[in-house]
């Protein structure tokens, strides 16, 4: 069957105008923009605030100077730390949790899957400003919930924010996105027919096997998607620096507080819209990586 | 192969008792239909036997194990599900073959047998391909190889032809059929196609409201139908049921609304041993037993014609008698000529007489 356009092309095109519009105006023209502004020694006062120089490369290379790339407060050691944060809190915290979630409650119903259910949604919409003065609370170092809590056990109560800032920052951002991931798989698992399930449960397979035989290729589609999704999200997140600020020093500076810290607090755009650069290159790097594997995965299905 | 007991087991949904204390054994290499209206629990019953429902009371046996409380993935079954439930990532003999994946069984001796299996039920040239692939018969064929796979004791089936359009419907019939009397597995098979039931069926199993109301073989259910409810739900078109009137004075008689039926002596014997002067009874006959005649017959049927429809090998007259409808099957290829008044005899001794309660009165 030939697929025809609903719409003739002007009358589609008079509805497309005004996302379009504001698509170039608050994409694509920013993006050309920043771009032509990474190539420059913009400032926001002194000489180059308003005769900015076409400097080159000059601001990624010094962005990529391996003499001091990975020192504490560079943007090598600020990607390290993005790779931490993005590995432990994205895909083995949001995804992998979310995922485990979601199979855990699957068919299992109750109040406990409620609470869980009512708690995550509702940690995932918060503004992100309440959530980190309620966090900061909850895990200051004297006299926070937390370590009352640990306290009451007798455990070690460290100083959180202090002492274990990335593991602090990344518990932070698991518990704020896992609803996201539980709710795409909750539904994702929801849509398998229930006669796949039974099948394999009467020619009996495990646990195990039906996870891998069946939940997992069924929902891959939902796995991908969920990956790229939070991936990027938790790349360019800027939450943890109302935690932490990014510190103590730097410890906790992923690339997006980096980028802030470079373009608004030393008012070197120039430097601030190559970071920018970079990061988009990056993100568009993980889209395209899972944008082929669902496409392999559609060609085999 | 093993038997499949059922003591008094029952199964409800909160307040609504999905199967209500069920008894049968299906003895070994049996084939039993399970056939009811949508509702009556046939499902839930199988499920009962797969271990995909628990039993809310009553215990269930396959073989000399007592399986109430095993999980289904230990009971060693094979199933068909209505929608056939294959699996879109895996290949026809990835498909069939998961049974044996599951148990671990060696690719190469999985391989054997998934050719064998597929030879059997004439699939073995889609083996490379995928469920989206192939058609529905095939679909349905590839889950039934993978239902018998790895020899399971018991064999169940929920429906399984019922996405199937009219003729592939049965092709596939015939083919089950021939399958059963090769492999000869004990089988339980649902369905709420009569024509199915009795076709397949060593012993059906009649459903209604959870309980099962009769369970023996076709033929038996066909002209010895327990109940009124079994009467009208086996037979196409059904079996007429009139109501009426036991008269023992004078000559002992039916008297409905439009009709007089004599009674034969073995009837009357049955009818004064169970009932009473004046007691209700319901009578009936079935279709295919009444004929057409083109004078009054004593103790026959009269009415003005109220349809008439010809099917081809077979034409269905339908006549009001009274307020009733009573239905002639013809078996004639040509259309009957019919006057305004149509006349319908039949033979004595296929009357049934039913209590009031909807019982059968044993009149043979
Ligand atoms: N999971 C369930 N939850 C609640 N009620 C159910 C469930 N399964 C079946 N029932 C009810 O039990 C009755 C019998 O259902 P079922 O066994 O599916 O009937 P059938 O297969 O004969 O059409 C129906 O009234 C149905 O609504
Ligand atoms: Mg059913």
């Amino acid at each position: 069957m030939q697929r025809r356009p609903i719409l003739s092309l002007p009358t589609g095109a008079l509805f497309m105008l005004p996302a379009g519009i504001f698509i170039v105006a608050f994409i694509l023209l920013p993006f050309f923009w920043i771009a032509a502004v990474s190539f420059t020694n913009r400032t926001l006062t002194g000489r180059t605030a308003v005769n900015p120089e076409f400097v080159g490369l000059d601001n990624y290379l010094r962005l990529f100077d391996a003499s001091r790339f990975l020192n504490s407060g560079e943007f090598g050691a600020s990607l390290l730390i993005t790779g931490q944060f993005v590995f432990f809190s994205a895909i083995i915290g949001q995804a992998f949790l979310g995922l485990a979630l979601a199979w855990f409650f699957f068919n299992r119903k109750g109040w406990i899957q409620n609470t869980v259910t009512t708690i995550a949604i509702i940690a995932w919409i918060m503004p992100d400003v309440v959530v980190a003065f309620a966090w900061f609370a909850f895990l200051n170092g004297d006299g926070g919930t937390l370590n009352q809590i640990l306290g009451f056990f007798g455990l070690p109560t460290p100083d959180w924010l202090l002492d274990l800032p990335l593991v602090s920052v990344i518990i932070f951002n698991i518990w704020r996105g896992t609803a996201f991931s539980m709710l795409l798989f909750s539904s994702a698992l929801g849509a398998i027919p229930p006669s796949y399930l039974e099948t394999a449960n009467v020619v009996g397979a495990s646990t195990w096997q039906r996870l891998r035989d069946i939940i997992l290729p069924m929902i891959r589609s939902h796995i991908v998607t969920a990956l790229i999704l939070i991936t990027l999200w938790t790349f360019n997140t800027f939450t943890p620096f109302l935690l932490t600020g990014g510190g103590p020093s730097y410890q906790t500076e992923v690339v997006s507080i980096y980028t802030y810290r470079t373009a608004f607090q030393f008012f070197r755009f120039g430097s601030g819209a190559a970071v920018g650069m970079v990061m988009m290159i990056i993100n568009l790097g993980f889209a395209l990586v899972y944008l082929s594997l669902l496409r392999t995965q559609r060609r085999s299905a | 192969m093993a038997s499949v007991t059922f003591h008094d087991v029952e199964k409800a949904f909160g307040t609504v008792k999905a199967v209500d204390g069920v008894n049968f054994t299906i003895t070994e290499g049996e084939f039993v239909c399970l056939l009811g209206p949508s509702g009556c629990g046939k499902t839930t019953t199988l499920r009962l036997i797969a271990g995909l429902e628990k039993a809310t009371g009553g215990n269930i046996q396959i073989g000399d194990l007592d399986v109430t409380h095993l999980a289904a993935k230990d009971r060693d079954i094979g199933m068909v599900f209505q929608d056939y439930a294959l699996y879109p990532h895996m290949t026809i003999g990835e498909n069939i073959g998961y049974p044996l994946k599951v148990r671990n069984v060696p690719t190469d001796a999985r391989a054997t047998r998934i050719g064998e299996v597929a030879k059997n039920l004439q699939i073995d040239k889609l083996l490379e391909r995928r469920p989206g692939e192939i058609s529905g018969g095939q679909q349905q064929r590839t889950s039934v190889a993978r239902a018998v796979v790895h020899e399971p004791q018991v064999f169940l089936f929920d429906e399984p032809l019922s996405n199937l359009d009219a003729k592939l419907r049965l092709e596939a019939r015939s083919f089950l059929k021939h399958l059963q009397r090769e492999v000869g597995v004990t089988a339980v098979y649902v369905t709420h196609d009569q024509a199915e039931a009795m076709a397949l069926a060593d012993r059906i199993a009649v459903m209604n409201e959870g309980r099962i109301v009769q369970m023996a073989p076709p033929l038996e259910v066909y002209h010895r139908p327990g109940t009124t409810f079994v009467a009208n739900f086996l037979g196409s078109p059904p079996m007429n049921l009139l109501p009426g009137k036991v008269a023992l004075d004078g000559e002992p008689r039916f008297v409905g609304e439009a009709f007089t039926i004599p009674m034969q002596s073995h009837v009357e014997t049955a009818v004064r041993q169970h009932l009473s002067d004046g007691a209700q009874v319901t009578v009936g006959i079935r279709p295919e037993h009444l004929d057409l005649s083109q004078d009054p017959v004593s103790g026959g049927f009269q009415g003005p014609l109220y349809a008439l429809e010809t099917l081809g090998p077979e034409s269905l007259v339908t006549l009001k008698v009274g307020d009733e409808l009573l239905t002639v099957r013809i078996f004639s290829d040509d259309a009957p000529q019919l006057a305004d008044t149509v006349h319908a005899a039949f033979d004595p001794e296929k009357l049934h007489v039913f209590r009031e309660n909807g019982e059968r009165i044993p009149v043979e």
